[in-house]
């Protein structure tokens, strides 16, 4: 086992979680007034968690650096969250969620873990429904189901496209009734540049007042990390623009392992890149792939003739088509995983068969769908032998109602009436398996330090299934951590205040103010958005869907020139003492450019292809991933040790009891 | 295409702004309105100066973070969307365009085109929510089944982002179409009816006090919302409000 504990209760899978909670240490109300406790990061696992801390009587404190909880990146989810009601009586189950997931991430995450996950996802939505979280309903008045990729139930609880948004202001709404009695201190427009550890442990953090520019020292028994993926190191994401990495990783430069950097999701229905001025990705949610048909041309002329205007899809006929992931994949067709769909698609576009300009996108097709509930509709409202003109409209009409919002989002973005004519789209960066390892309580390699939501590695392996980021989210914060942390803190019902005058707060302030001064004074070259695109740049092209290990060394050695040049040269205009938007992003761009040379580095070091993981080295004949449970059945831990390509690699093997390990397979 | 840009610049709350003109050229159709201001911004930084500072996150709508009043309009030109969703094909070459921070006594600038909405966050907390602990045990969330048009109205008031457009286009600088978004989403619901009284009289107790100006029914906020809040939320709100009153 090493240094990694997983601390992964005994016992039969079934009853882990709960002999485990019942095993907890409890710490008593009145003590617990006398307990601080600090969450950086408000979306759905850190809003949740701040809530449920305060509901159960700890003194919370509370960090995001936008001007409101409200506005973290979780209000941006789309399509859904899964949980395991079977309301549809389709044959689900806890166990059915469990397996699907464990698959999905292609058996690289841990079984308790998940198998927890699965079990809590049941009481999310009592919860978000006792809230006044306004999911969609059927006519019956009960709650409505769709389905995501991966899966064969229909099991993914939604509010229209906007299901991230209702949950998160279900999880703030909490989060303001424990403000407004005094449970909860908010910290808005504030950024943690640093964590505090005194004897080993994590004891408050520093941070910037992002108006003042004032640095600021909090302190609290434990310290909360629930702030989000790190996608943006590929600059180009469906990421909010200000999301980061800074706070896991300080974290990890004081103590904390980074598990499974190189874990990213790439999603396959995604805006495609219009022109350099790109600033970010737009994804159209993976529900479109209920009814929408992927395709591009089956001859290369036609791929030609349409990259130069001279074709329209509309024009070409059904035979002249290949629908290549209904011919690869016949039992899952459209609903493949995402890390199938993408690489199907960056395959196809690396051959020459791109429908756009730069050959970089694919047709997502919604005109059988269109013409199919249009008949259906037809017949339903008593038409007898409709036109196809009649069918169509009925069809559009159909097709605005489930997926309205998302149609117009893209007509805004592409200037193309999606109804008419097929949308084009490709694969982007979303979603990072990878983040703080923890151990089945949350607890990251720092006593006293938790990960919760996006933050750590725990419950997707190498692949995320759609639907499951907010389960996780909000099962880490509401039913999960709450918890875990009252062990760890029935330690400190003694401990007293912690002094923000001790010595540790104090190195760790001028630390921090010796690093912006630093920033401040680069030779002023270029812009901290030049070096952010060159690093994005390379991870694109040699960290991105397929990976090799040629590209991968070109890509840690470039990525560490690129951290010199930007220390020497960049441009950070104004002062520290002020809001300053600039400064801001050189913080973040900073910590990715070392983030980017451990990410490498992982992907380097695991010799096989696993979920979003994909070594062109590592592949069957017929291009599939080729995963190597030999040798690679674990979780790659990683210790920082002065630069990041001399990180120390820790492993956790993964144990399977209760899963048989196979090949994936959606043929 | 060429433009010229006329921008708010402020450097923070207590110091006066004013108006500064920027010429701008090579601007594509495709890009974005924001992605317009960071070419700019990426000039200016070039050039020495400092960057325009406007907020922004999500780039797609949803987050409410981006407030700019464009040409005099909250989000400019087009409606139903959010400044970031705006796109430069709304504009033409030589065009002028005046880009100012929301303005309103209850939203003071923090800086260029930055304001400061936490009055929102405050209204909010005076009882934007359902009374209920995480740590309970609630009920099976199918126990109580809702009508679905009473679901989709709920869900629609609740689609409301916090933007603050309609305090912007108001010329009271009301913030009646938020506050009563926020209260129509929990009275529509049978979970949000317990406290329906004390919330609605906490709510607009508080919006009083952060100092924003009455309402006159004129429906600008209603135009300019960027996600069709209906006015209907403002009735329905007086309705709650007077029958709260009533009962004391
Ligand atoms: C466009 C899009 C659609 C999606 N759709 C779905 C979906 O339909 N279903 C699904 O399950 N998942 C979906 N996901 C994924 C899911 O939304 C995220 O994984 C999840 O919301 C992350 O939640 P979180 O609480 O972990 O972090 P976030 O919501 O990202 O919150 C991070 C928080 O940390 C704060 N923060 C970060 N750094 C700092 C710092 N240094 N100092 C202070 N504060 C900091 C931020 O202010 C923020 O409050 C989608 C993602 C995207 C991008
Ligand atoms: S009501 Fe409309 S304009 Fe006002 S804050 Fe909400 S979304 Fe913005
Ligand atoms: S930046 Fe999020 S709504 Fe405009």
């Amino acid at each position: 086992m090493g240094i990694l504990d997983s601390k992964i209760p005994k016992g039969p899978l079934a009853d882990k979680w709960t002999n485990h909670k019942n095993h907890i240490e409890l710490v008593n109300p009145a003590n617990k007034r006398n307990i601080d406790v600090i969450v950086v990061g408000t979306g759905l696992a850190g809003g949740s968690a701040a809530a449920t801390l305060a509901e159960l009587g700890y003194n919370v404190k509370t960090f995001c650096y936008q001007d409101s909880p409200r506005r973290a990146h979780s209000i941006a989810a789309q399509g859904g969250v899964n949980a395991a009601k079977n309301y549809q009586g389709d044959g689900d189950s806890v166990y059915r969620l469990f397996y699907d997931t464990v698959k999905g991430g292609d058996y690289r995450s841990r079984e308790a873990n998940v198998y927890r996950l699965a079990q809590v996802s049941t009481n999310i939505i009592d919860q978000c429904v006792a809230q006044g979280v306004p999911f969609a309903r059927e006519y019956g008045g009960l709650l409505d189901n769709r389905s995501f990729g991966g899966v064969l139930v229909s099991r993914t609880f939604y509010a229209k496209g906007q299901t991230g948004q209702q949950l998160l202001l279900g999880a703030y709404a909490a989060m303001n009734r424990q403000i407004q009695r005094g449970k909860i201190k908010s910290h808005t427009r504030h950024e943690m540049l640093d964590i505090v550890l005194v004897d080993g442990k994590a004891r408050g953090i520093i941070a910037r007042n992002l108006v003042t520019g004032e640095i600021e020292r909090h302190s609290a028994h434990a310290v909360v990390l629930a702030t989000g993926g790190y996608g943006n190191l590929f600059f180009l994401s469906t990421y909010c623009m200000g999301a980061n990495v800074m706070a896991a990783w300080k974290a990890h430069k004081r103590g904390a392992f980074f598990a499974n950097p190189c874990f990213t999701q790439i999603h396959p229905t995604c805006i495609p890149v219009s022109g350099d001025h790109q600033s970010k990705l737009t994804l159209m949610s993976e529900s479109l792939r209920n009814d929408g048909r992927i395709w591009v041309p089956k001859r290369l002329e036609d791929a030609k003739a349409i990259q130069e205007g001279k074709l329209k899809p509309t024009q070409l006929k059904e035979e002249d088509r290949d629908y290549y992931l209904e011919r690869r994949y016949p039992a899952f067709g459209n609903l493949v995983p995402r890390d199938v769909a993408s690489r199907a698609a960056k395959e196809r576009c690396d051959a020459g068969f791109g429908v756009n300009k730069t050959g970089e996108a694919v047709y997502l097709d919604f005109d059988s769908a269109i013409m199919r509930y249009g008949r259906e509709k037809a017949l339903t409202s008593g038409i007898k032998d409709p036109d196809n003109k009649t069918v169509r409209e009925l069809g559009e009409k159909v097709v605005e109602a489930k997926y309205g919002n998302l149609f117009q989002m893209y007509e805004k973005i592409v200037d193309q009436n999606p109804y008419k004519t097929p949308m084009m789209i490709y694969p982007a960066v979303h979603y990072t398996m990878g983040g703080l390892w923890v151990d089945y309580n949350l607890q990251t390699s720092i006593p006293g330090c938790y990960a919760a939501g996006e933050a750590n590695f725990s419950d997707h392996g190498a692949n995320r299934l759609g639907a499951s980021a907010l389960m996780q989210g909000l099962a880490d914060g509401y039913f999960v951590l709450p918890y875990t942390i009252g062990d760890y803190l029935s330690k400190d019902i003694r401990t007293g205040e912690i002094s923000t005058d001790l010595p540790e707060f104090e190195a760790a302030e001028t630390h921090v103010k010796e690093r912006i001064a630093k920033l401040m004074s680069g030779k002023g070259i270029h812009s901290v958005d030049y070096y952010h695109k060159k690093l994005g740049k390379i991870m694109w092209n040699k960290c991105g869907m397929s990976r090799n290990a040629k590209e991968l060394q070109e890509a840690i050695d470039e990525i560490a020139a690129l951290r010199a040049d930007f220390w020497e040269n960049v441009k950070v205009p104004g002062t520290a003492d002020n809001k300053n938007q600039e400064l801001e992003k050189a913080g973040r761009v900073a910590d990715f450019l070392e983030l980017g040379e451990l990410f490498a580095k992982d992907a380097l070091t695991r010799n096989e292809s696993c979920g979003g993981h994909f070594r062109e080295e590592y592949q069957t004949p017929e291009g599939e991933a080729l995963r190597d449970d030999e040798n690679f059945k674990f979780v790659s831990a990683w210790e920082y040790k002065g630069e990041p390509k001399d990180a120390v690699l820790h492993k956790e093997e993964l144990v399977y009891e209760n899963i048989e390990l196979k090949t994936r397979s959606y043929k | 295409m060429k433009l010229n840009l006329k921008i708010w610049r402020q450097k923070n709350a207590d110091t006066k702004g004013e108006m500064v003109s920027y010429p701008l050229n090579g601007i594509e159709e495709d890009m974005s309105f924001l992605e317009m201001l960071d070419v700019l911004n990426e000039q200016l930084i070039n050039k020495g100066e400092e960057p325009v500072e406007f907020d922004h996150d999500c780039r797609e709508g949803i987050c409410g973070t981006c407030s700019l009043m464009i040409n005099g309009r909250a989000h400019g030109p087009d409606t139903r969307i959010t400044a970031c969703q705006l796109h430069m094909r709304s504009f033409n070459d030589g065009d002028e365009i005046v880009i100012e921070p929301w303005r309103a006594k209850a939203f003071p600038v923090v800086k260029d085109l930055i304001v400061d909405r936490s009055a929102f966050d405050r209204i909010q907390q005076a009882g934007g929510y359902i009374s209920i602990n995480t740590s309970g045990n609630p009920v099976d969330a199918n126990a109580i089944p809702i009508e679905k048009d009473m679901a989709d109205k709920a869900f629609n008031a609740a689609t409301c982002i916090g933007c603050g457009a309609c305090v912007a286009a108001c010329k009271n600088a009301s913030a009646m179409l938020f506050t009563s978004a926020k209260v129509s989403q929990f009275a529509l619901l049978p979970q949000g009816q317990v406290e329906a009284a004390e919330r609605v009289q906490n709510m607009v107790r508080q919006m009083d006090l952060e100092g924003f100006g009455n309402c006159t029914n004129t429906g600008a906020c209603e135009v300019e919302c960027p996600k069709g809040i209906s006015l209907e939320n403002i009735a329905r709100m007086n309705r709650e409000y007077l029958s709260a009153s009533v009962k004391g």
